[in-house]
């Protein structure tokens, strides 16, 4: 704050003990008397500290993506207009928007994305509530972790896909077929995001735990988990990813019966029909639900997080 | 006496020992230094009479409700703020919610920082952490403090500020200090009483007295800080081979 000339150097009429004002810092005494001392500080706290910085509405992190994704389809419209393919097997932009509105007025895209999103959230929900215990007792008791980590990182490679023949034999084609390979995958990825998280933490906050009395309980809830909650929020975030993915998958192999009508029935159907446009609709919906999860949901619960404990300065999110 | 040691020995596993015969006594609200260079098992010694660890061989005495504990990095818990990490300490030991606000208030005043307990530990400067966690160590209310090279890292302008500082609340509090440190100039500025470890295995090699003289005339301190620098260096060339 340089327009705030505070007078650190000057003498202080009301400081007791003039009889030094000499100051050999290091060795001796620097400062004379206790207000002194307060001022110095206040004055190097202020040196030292940041100044506030106001939160302004960044257009470029609006405009950039906006950009970014305007020129990706006039790029894919120059192609197509080039008419190198058959234009039923490459779609422009504006058939495959045609096919939206259409989709959109029989009402069967908003059937197909709010049954996915539903099974997606409701899957996702239930895996957290599931890993996030299992999670924990990994990460704390040595043994469980010892038998149990390599199966769980096994799980996370093997792709969720892998369930669902199993899944229909024991289900058949019901929503239980779906929820199981939703399971499949998010569970062993959150279950790993936790123990990550839990590995990660500065071995001094433990110790500092102990320094100050914490029972057992009081570290796992008030020191363990919340130092853990950046790694944790991690494996939520590729908890969501899997679980969305297995959706996909499963709905796409698992057709008919009970199973209602989601963005993977969408896309096979599409392929039924060898409808392109219907296959390049579903995929650009199934993306669009990825991204806009991203940006409304985990986007600014990590944002918040990561800005609360000062890891932001400096990346480029 | 708060804290006595007769012949402490530390060894981990098979390798040489740490320390090894370390004869001391501190007495109540006694400021004492312990000083040594890097290796003589400072910090050791200190996790031993905070309790974190066990000695294997020897006795101690230490206070029966443990020691507070400062570190050398603030060691401040980034998800809560100043004053939440203060009062942390506090419902750690048990003292009721509205007790903890007032008290946490108190402290924060007592470090002055007053004004800066909605903060979170990166919004402040290295400085302002070490005088949090000092806070939070007094809010633990042990008569015993034990403080381990707390500013080590920190900038030469805040660190005397920060000596006059502890000198002040030690003072105000009557707290038992041991301060470990590297920093012969540190040693004579703060303790009352300086002990000097030597290296591989560490043991209490000699020990000055620092009168009160010593911490205005800073002409009688340079001559202690220069004979207790001319005996560490001795130790140190005696790893010289």
């Amino acid at each position: 704050m340089p327009s705030n000339p505070t007078p650190l150097a000057e003498a202080h009429p009301d400081a007791p003990d003039e009889g030094h004002r000499s100051v050999h810092a290091a060795l001796t005494r620097s400062s004379s008397g206790r207000e002194d001392l307060r001022e110095l500080e206040a004055g190097l706290d202020s040196l030292q500290s940041d100044a506030d910085r106001k939160h302004r509405i960044e257009w470029s992190r609006i405009l950039l993506p906006v950009a970014a994704l305007v020129v990706l389809v006039l790029i894919w419209q120059f192609y197509v207009s080039l008419g190198l393919k058959r234009r039923d097997l490459v779609p422009g932009p504006l058939d495959v928007l045609g096919q939206i509105g259409v989709l959109w007025g029989e009402g069967k895209l908003q059937e197909a994305v709010w049954t996915s999103l539903q099974r997606g959230l409701v899957g996702f929900l239930i895996s957290v509530a599931i890993a996030t215990p299992i999670g924990l007792l990994l990460a704390q008791v040595a043994p469980l972790r010892r038998a149990f980590g390599p199966l769980i990182s096994g799980l996370q490679v093997l792709p969720s896909v892998a369930w669902v023949p199993a899944a229909i034999i024991w289900f058949g084609l019901t929503d239980a077929t779906v929820y199981f390979v939703v399971f499949m995958g998010a569970i062993p990825s959150i279950i790993n995001g936790l123990i990550s998280g839990v590995d990660q933490i500065p071995p001094q906050y433990r110790r500092v735990g102990t320094v100050l009395g914490a029972s057992r309980l009081q570290m796992a809830l008030q020191v363990i988990l919340p130092a853990a909650l950046p790694g944790y929020l991690g494996g939520l975030k590729q908890g969501w990813a899997f679980s969305w993915r297995s959706l996909m998958a499963a709905e796409i192999i698992a057709v008919g019966g009970t199973i209602g009508f989601g963005l993977g029935s969408l896309l096979d159907q599409g392929r039924v029909l060898s409808d392109m446009t219907i296959v390049m609709s579903a995929i650009l919906l199934i993306l669009a639900v990825g991204i806009l999860i991203e940006l409304l949901v985990f986007g600014p619960i990590e944002k918040r997080l990561l800005r609360s404990r000062g890891l932001l300065a400096g990346s480029t999110r | 006496m708060p804290v006595v040691l007769e012949h402490l020995g530390k060894r981990f596993g098979d390798g040489a020992p740490v320390l090894d015969d370390v004869n001391a006594t501190i007495g109540k609200g006694e400021f004492v230094a312990l000083l040594g260079a890097s290796g003589c098992g400072k910090s050791t010694l200190l996790n031993i009479i905070a309790g974190l660890e066990a000695p294997s061989s020897g006795a101690l005495e230490v206070p029966s409700d443990g020691a507070a504990f400062m570190f050398q990095d603030a060691a401040l818990f980034p998800w809560l703020t100043a004053r939440e990490n203060i009062e942390l300490a506090l419902k750690l030991r048990g003292v009721g919610k509205s007790e903890r606000r007032i008290k946490a208030q108190e402290l924060l005043e007592l470090v002055h920082l007053g004004t800066a307990g909605d903060k979170r530990p990166h919004e402040l400067s290295g400085g302002m952490r070490q005088r949090v966690s000092l806070a939070r160590s007094l809010a633990q209310d042990r008569q015993l403090l034990l403080m381990d090279e707390p500013f080590a890292a920190l900038d030469a302008i805040t660190r005397d500020l920060l000596h006059d500082e502890l000198e002040r609340i030690w003072k105000e509090t009557g707290r038992t200090i041991v301060f470990v440190t590297h920093n012969v100039r540190e040693a004579v500025r703060l303790g009352q009483r300086v002990l000097l470890l030597s290296s591989r295995p560490g043991r209490v090699v000699q020990e000055w007295a620092v009168t009160e003289e010593h911490h205005t005339d800073a002409g009688l301190a340079g001559q202690l800080t220069g004979a207790i620098t001319s005996r560490l260096r001795e130790e140190i060339r005696r790893h010289a081979k």
